[in-house]
């Protein structure tokens, strides 16, 4: 018999790895998701200590670990950080190619939301500039970060 | 030579099936605020966290990326160890290994599960290969059978025997607060009344899934002795590992290679001047998958002679009033979070040496105790805690 590899045949086996599995949103990040299904609010959880509104909310302040309970509105407008734009698709995105997403920082959040960026061309696209949130009609809201359709430039 | 080493701080989740109304970086931080409490510590004072989970569990890539915030280990160095059923003693002895070193003074070792987020039995499966072990793999509990029936054949343990270890790891957990399974059973003859899951592993041979997370925190000694008036000594930490997956049974059942837990408990013992450990340590916390393995684990550590682990239970020795107590908390039978599940084996013994257990206290002073794991492939891993060095 050979003992060279090259003069055998390579075995490969085919296989699927397909494990289902499930995620808690847990006590502040089920209230922030069930806030945007019903009432198209965008809140955030603060850090009375280091004066930080974290968006998404947290329960654990990074810096000084407190337990975080105090809950604040943020506006629906906020400033783009950063943004991207995908011209591949992928199995895994929830929209059609071409697909703008960014960083906000909400009015009022001292953290940034990484969203999809809509109604815009991506040539137009420029960080620092005001974007707002444009959520899902009611029916199709349903308790997901995808409820806010996009972030559409402002005015 | 390594510095002195201790634990100063303990804290654990209650342990439920499903924890819907918290995420897994929520479950996770109940335990970090508990040790922090126990300790009366900051997160501040911590320089390192070392965490144990196994991602695959959960289907979450990379979980102690994602909870940097709620384990406190935001702008802090760390590492997670995935090493199947050895993890929570693995980070321990990581953390150990650090602050032992000098590197740093105070570290915080963090196991957690949430079991009811994935499907651990199908990624268990998935450590055999498409070329070795297909076919054969049924995740822990078709291993945990075989060695059942290898036990049953090769020492003369009876399904009663069995059963008996239930009714006294229920019999422990109904005095544990924070176990899973507390199910209040009054007879063998209940337990035999329970179903097999694979001939000869009943149900109630068996441990659970559990939701839940533990956490310690080990600090030098200069630091412990500052910390804490009752530090426990980590006396001395051991690993051995072996590879007999690939023909897709867990070990060769026929004791024809030796068992990682006989080469780790003898290297242990035999570096810490242990000659009869039955004698030389008060109780062991131990990671018992099933009734049968609890019998067999106990021969293997030392702790009775070769075929006579049924024989510890039909006396009582390992009782929480008995000579020499077995998994006191209800053990892995009742609560089986597996990340957290060996760091819980080093927490209930160092409450136990702290004299902390409440309920589930042993009767006997408790000095010396042991905590094990097993893990994947046979691996083992063990810590020896003493109340003075």
């Amino acid at each position: 018999m050979a003992d060279k590899l090259e003069e055998l045949e390579s075995l490969v086996f085919a296989g699927k790895v397909d494990i289902p599995n499930t995620y808690s949103a847990g006590l502040v990040g089920s209230r922030f998701l069930i806030e945007l299904r019903d009432n198209k609010k965008i809140t955030g959880i603060k850090c009375p200590t280091c004066n930080r509104v974290y968006v998404p909310p947290r329960s654990t302040c990074k810096y000084c670990f407190g337990k975080l309970s105090e809950w604040v509105e943020v506006s629906n407008k906020g400033t783009l950080l950063t943004y991207a734009v995908a011209y591949q698709p992928s199995p895994v995105q929830p929209v059609e190619v071409p697909i703008a997403y960014g960083i906000v920082q909400l009015d009022g959040a001292d953290t940034g939301l990484a969203h999809m960026l809509g109604e815009v061309d991506p040539e137009q696209l420029k960080v620092g500039m005001k974007v707002k949130a444009v959520f899902k009609v009611k029916k199709e809201r349903v308790a997901s970060i995808l409820d806010i359709k996009y972030f559409k430039p402002l005015g | 030579m390594a510095n002195r080493v201790a634990i100063v701080g303990i804290g654990q989740t209650y342990h439920k099936s499903r924890r819907p109304d918290v995420s897994q970086p929520e479950m996770a931080n109940e335990a970090v605020r508990a040790a922090l409490a126990d300790a009366q510590l900051s997160m501040k004072d911590i320089e390192s966290v070392f965490f144990s989970n196994m991602e695959t569990f959960e289907g979450i890539y990379l979980p102690d990326h994602g909870m940097a915030d709620e384990a406190g280990s935001f702008m802090k160095p760390g590492f997670k160890i995935a090493s199947g059923g050895t993890s929570g003693i693995a980070a321990a002895k990581e953390a150990f290994h650090f602050v032992a070193s000098g590197l740093f003074s105070i570290a915080l070792v963090l196991g957690f599960e949430k079991h009811d987020a994935g499907d651990t039995t199908a990624a268990i499966t998935a450590a055999t290969t498409l070329a070795w072990g297909k076919g054969q793999a049924r995740g822990a509990i078709g291993e945990f059978a075989k060695q059942a029936s290898n036990y049953m054949k090769q020492s003369g343990a009876t399904e009663e025997h069995a059963a008996m270890v239930r009714l006294k790891a229920d019999r422990c957990a109904c005095r544990n607060p924070y176990a899973h399974l507390r199910l209040g059973l009054k007879s063998v003859e209940e337990i035999l009344k329970s179903g097999y899951l694979e001939w000869p592993l009943r149900l109630l041979d068996f441990c659970p899934q559990s939701c839940g997370a533990c956490a310690l925190i080990i600090a030098s000694e200069e630091e412990a002795r500052r910390i804490t008036n009752k530090p426990v000594w980590i006396a001395d930490v051991v690993a051995v590992h072996q590879e007999p997956f690939r023909a897709g049974a867990f070990c060769d059942l026929d004791g024809r290679e030796p068992y990682s837990q006989d080469v780790a408990s003898t290297k242990l013992y035999k570096r810490n001047g242990i000659t009869n450990p039955r004698r030389d340590i008060d109780m062991a916390e131990i990671y018992e998958p099933s009734n049968w393995e609890e019998m067999f684990l106990c021969e293997v550590f030392h702790f009775c002679e070769e075929n006579e682990g049924w024989k510890l239970i039909e006396k009582g020795i390992t009782e929480i009033e008995g000579e020499f107590p077995v998994n006191p908390s209800g053990g892995v039978l009742a609560t089986n979070p597996i990340g957290a599940t060996p760091t819980i084996r080093v927490a209930e013994c160092a409450l136990q040496i702290r004299g902390d257990a409440g309920e589930h206290q042993v009767t006997r002073d408790v000095k010396t105790a042991v905590a094990t794991a097993l893990g994947g492939p046979n691996w083992t891993a063990m810590v020896l805690l003493r109340r003075s060095l």
